[in-house]
């Protein structure tokens, strides 16, 4: 064996009850090398890179760093060994500085001190080519920055071995070509370089190995040279699938919701939406892009009737009675009593659309139940609901009275969509609707959207994905730090483009 | 969830000495398969079963008593006789009246343990209707007067911790808690300011003319109260689990934001279950007193259980019928520990043991239902 593997797993299992995260998983990282791994959400990957890291234990199966077997079972341990991991949540102390973050919870005294710190930090910054101002409190940071730091705190702790979460998941285009080209340095200098991700085009333009999961199992290793998008594809998804999006012609748009000027807060007294105005249609797909966190959610919740306005007016255009009703500051029970007909599929989807610990009939029943004067339920049209949906969209569970909590995450979401939709509302607000779902799942999701639009509703949706967004939206309204920064045309614009109004207004609101 | 105790090794790092250490951790937990209802409780009867035969040992070595002995006094102590049965089949009654009163709370997330106080306000309602009203009033009417009166009061002592609760979001748990020693006092001094003896204590309530005294049926003492509680045990069960309101509360308990996102009021939702939860209280509290056979008021009326039935309600799951098992289990070991100890001329204090034994015995069945204890040395398929 070569002395040139940093890190190699063996056989390694994991189960959690009867659900195996990881089977019989082996691959190896050299030096100097990249490495991505690659699987849809539920196959394994944070799995197997938390028992590098130390969170959790192998069932089964050994880690050899430099060619020994190691036992890593906390944190501290895979630091002794030089591995560090970048979590796709960033866990930093906000009032403190980027050195001072980087500095924190050292115990070696040599590294703790903050004045020869700052130096090092710059060196390495110069070393890779961060960009870094080390004295920048966090708070004051974009999330891009923010990444940085992270990557820092690991390198200054002496990291050999690095591993990333999902890195990209939360950048813009540009932001995420200006990490790559830094950790491509990295590997020139000799780490190795582990990242996660389920992003195609990612893998292969960064790396130099893939390694596929799927389901837990690992189906192999591939150089990143001798492959393509679809080879990869088959081998995450098990089967050979054609995917696109069919989006058709926008027919006979009519004005169903007016958004104007609203700005909102939040509780700590934030601005989060900063006079947003702009029309939906029905029969048409509206996106919208920017960074997580510019006010997307909110957004939303604003136009459901979960948040409080500052400023500005909803007005929604009933088809029942020909009049504008005004949404602004009314509940959603009131909204629903107007007779709108609003749907939202939110973000966080057990903890707000449904409930975790009831069966699929009584989250059928969530928006419908108190319907009628009877004091008591009715389960029967839920139940019905519940098959029908289970029936029509292929849920994947052993009967409509498991608690939903038990599905995985594709499922949980064709439960929540197939109730929004039911309900055959005009307007459909859907957020990240297909974060953390499988490949089918996803264009299954795609599908129904369309056929919402085709059947004269207006749809929201709100994405991260800027390729998904430009193919099934007919228009995108970009939005950056709570203002909308442009709206474009999605048959016509680039990835570029949306890129660069992503981040338009963060620079000008920072001036301020 | 996944965690594991880090096996006793030195933190320190060396970078001399490297990668000598080798060995797996001693214990790692990993989470068990679901298991059916008929499987968990088989288990958990096991876990008794097993817990009683340790107590008796235990009984054994401390006493060089026959601990069949020691369960058969407590058995007699509890169920053996005609009047002890009925007696005991009353504590139960009690005890579970309390447990379903705050379960629609805990179903809630809305941690009343304010119980204890809410059924002394009711007792202290009806305590007063009593002495007040007793020669003024037909029977009937006061008796009805009474339950209003024992009602309200404990409703209204859940009322003011939730309507804080859902306007300021204070901590219920804390009010709750302290609402029950103002009661406590407020009895206290109702009592001082009504008995001038100094006896701190009642006495039997209307002894001789037996005003607002509840009707014995069949011509013997508790059985109304057992009849009302077994009514409320049926009716709480389909509250929670048919109406509205009770699917409300299972949302609000689960999700404040899903329940806000399909338009309940919370705040509504909060305020009015918390008025379920005092009122039942209040019923249990007018029961405690004049359903008796000796109508008696003193702070200590209710002694503790407003805290074990917040115990018997976890144990229950929140389930008003386990709650009815959960409780028999309770009486018994309370009741029959005490019985046994006194007649067994040994300290009262095993009692409080055993109990504490099969309590414990029930949460680590409960732990090791979900989750499996994994020992180092027991991996398979090693490596080498």
């Amino acid at each position: 064996m070569s002395s040139n593997i940093a890190i190699e797993l063996r056989n390694i299992t994991k189960r959690f009850g009867s659900i195996i995260a990881n089977n019989n998983v082996s691959l190896s990282v050299s030096k100097g090398e990249i490495l991505s791994i690659l699987g849809e959400n539920g196959s394994g990957k944070t799995t197997l890179m938390n028992m590098i890291s130390g969170i959790y234990y192998p069932d089964e199966g050994s880690i050899l760093i430099n060619g020994e077997e190691v036992v890593i079972s906390s944190p501290k341990d895979a630091f002794k060994y030089k591995i560090g991991m970048i979590h796709q949540h960033f866990k930093l102390v906000d009032v403190f500085s980027a050195t001072e973050n980087i500095v924190l919870g050292n115990e070696d005294k040599s590294l703790a001190n903050i004045k020869t710190a700052e130096a090092k930090v710059t060196e390495i910054s110069s070393l890779y080519g961060f960009d870094i101002d080390p004295k920048k409190k966090v708070y004051n940071m974009s999330v891009s920055e923010k990444q940085t730091v992270e990557i820092i705190k690991v390198l200054y702790r002496g990291a050999d071995i690095l591993i990333l979460d999902e890195p990209t998941a939360v950048l813009t285009p540009q932001e995420t070509e200006k990490l790559f080209s830094v950790l491509r340095r990295m590997r020139d200098q000799g780490k190795s370089i582990i990242i996660i991700t389920h992003k195609l085009h990612e893998v292969l333009s960064l790396s130099d190995k893939v390694a596929v999961l799927r389901k837990g199992e690992y189906v192999g290793t591939v150089e990143t040279v001798g492959t393509n998008e679809s080879e990869l594809t088959e081998m995450m998804v098990g089967k050979k699938i054609t995917l696109n999006i069919e989006r058709s012609a926008v027919e006979n748009p009519v004005k169903r919701l007016e958004v104007k000027h609203i700005s909102c807060k939040n509780r700590e007294g934030v601005q989060v939406l900063n006079d947003i105005s702009f029309d939906a249609y029905g029969g048409e797909i509206l996106g919208i892009a920017g960074i997580a966190g510019s006010g997307q959610r909110e957004l939303l919740e604003s136009i459901a009737g979960l948040q409080h306005l500052t400023e500005g007016e909803i007005l929604y255009n009933n088809p029942k009675t020909n009049q504008q009703d005004n949404l602004r500051d009314k509940t959603p029970l009131q909204i629903r009593d107007l007779g709108v007909r609003l749907s939202f599929v939110p973000e966080d989807r057990l903890g707000m659309g449904l409930v975790g610990n009831m069966d699929i009939i009584d989250n059928m029943m969530l928006r419908s139940y108190s319907k009628g004067k009877s004091l008591f339920l009715e389960r029967t049209g839920p139940k019905n609901l519940a098959a029908k949906i289970i029936n029509d969209l292929q849920v994947v569970t052993p009967d409509a009275t498991t608690p939903v909590r038990q599905l995985s995450g594709g499922n949980v979401q064709k439960v929540l969509v197939g109730r929004e939709i039911s309900s055959s509302p005009k307007v459909l607000m859907a957020a990240y609707p297909v974060r953390g779902l499988d490949i089918n799942s996803s264009y299954l999701i795609y599908n129904l959207l369309n056929q919402q639009k085709e059947n004269g509703t207006a749809v929201i949706f709100v994405g991260e994905d800027l390729d998904v967004l430009i193919e099934l939206c007919d228009r995108i309204l970009v939005i950056g730090s709570g203002s909308i920064t442009g709206v474009v045309d999605a048959r016509t614009t680039t990835k570029e483009e949306i890129g660069l109004l992503m981040t338009k207004s963060k620079a000008a609101g920072e001036g301020v | 969830m996944n965690s594991y105790l880090k096996s006793k090794r030195g933190s320190k790092t060396d970078p001399g000495q490297k990668y000598k250490t080798k060995h797996e951790p001693l214990i790692h937990i990993t989470k068990r398969t679901s298991v059916s209802k008929m499987a968990h409780l088989g288990y958990t009867l096991i876990a008794i079963a097993v817990a009683l035969v340790f107590c008796g040992l235990l009984v054994t070595a401390i006493s060089g008593i026959d601990p069949i002995k020691v369960y058969v006094e407590m058995f007699k102590g509890t169920f053996g006789g005609e009047v002890t049965k009925l007696k005991s089949y009353h504590s139960v009654a009690i005890l579970l009246a309390i447990s379903l009163a705050v379960t629609p709370a805990f179903k809630m997330k809305f941690w009343n343990i304010g119980a204890e106080g809410q059924v002394l306000m009711g007792s202290l309602a009806a305590t007063y209707v009593m002495l007040k009203f007793g020669p003024y009033l037909y029977e009937s009417m006061l008796i009805a007067l009474m339950f209003a009166a024992a009602i309200l009061a404990g409703m209204i002592w859940g009322l003011i911790p939730a309507i804080f609760k859902a306007i300021w979001n204070t901590n219920e748990t804390l009010y709750t808690l302290m609402m029950n020693y103002v009661a406590t006092t407020i009895v206290g001094y109702f009592i001082m300011v009504t008995d001038k003896s100094g006896h701190n204590n009642l006495g039997i309530i209307n002894e001789r003319t037996q005003f607002g005294w509840l009707p014995r049926l069949f011509g013997k003492p508790y059985i109304l109260n057992i009849i009302i509680i077994a009514v409320v045990t049926v009716i709480v069960y389909i509250y929670l689990k048919y109406s509205k309101q009770g699917y409300e509360i299972s949302v609000v308990g689960e999700s404040r934001n899903t329940a806000k996102y399909v338009g309940i009021n919370v705040k509504k939702v909060i305020i009015r279950t918390m008025a379920i939860s005092g009122a039942i209280c209040g019923l249990t509290g007018i029961l405690l007193v004049a359903g008796t056979p000796t109508p008696s008021m003193n702070p200590d009326l209710v002694g503790g259980q407003g805290f074990t039935a917040i115990l018997v309600s976890w144990m229950a799951k929140f389930n008003p019928l386990t709650m009815v098992l959960v409780s028999f289990l309770i009486v018994f070991m309370r009741d029959g520990g005490a019985a046994a100890t006194d007649a067994l001329k040994i300290d009262a204090s095993i009692g409080d043991v055993l109990t504490g034994i099969i309590i414990f015995a029930i949460i680590v069945c409960e732990f090791c239902i979900s989750y499996k204890i994994n020992f180092r040395g027991t991996k398979k398929g090693e490596n080498k």
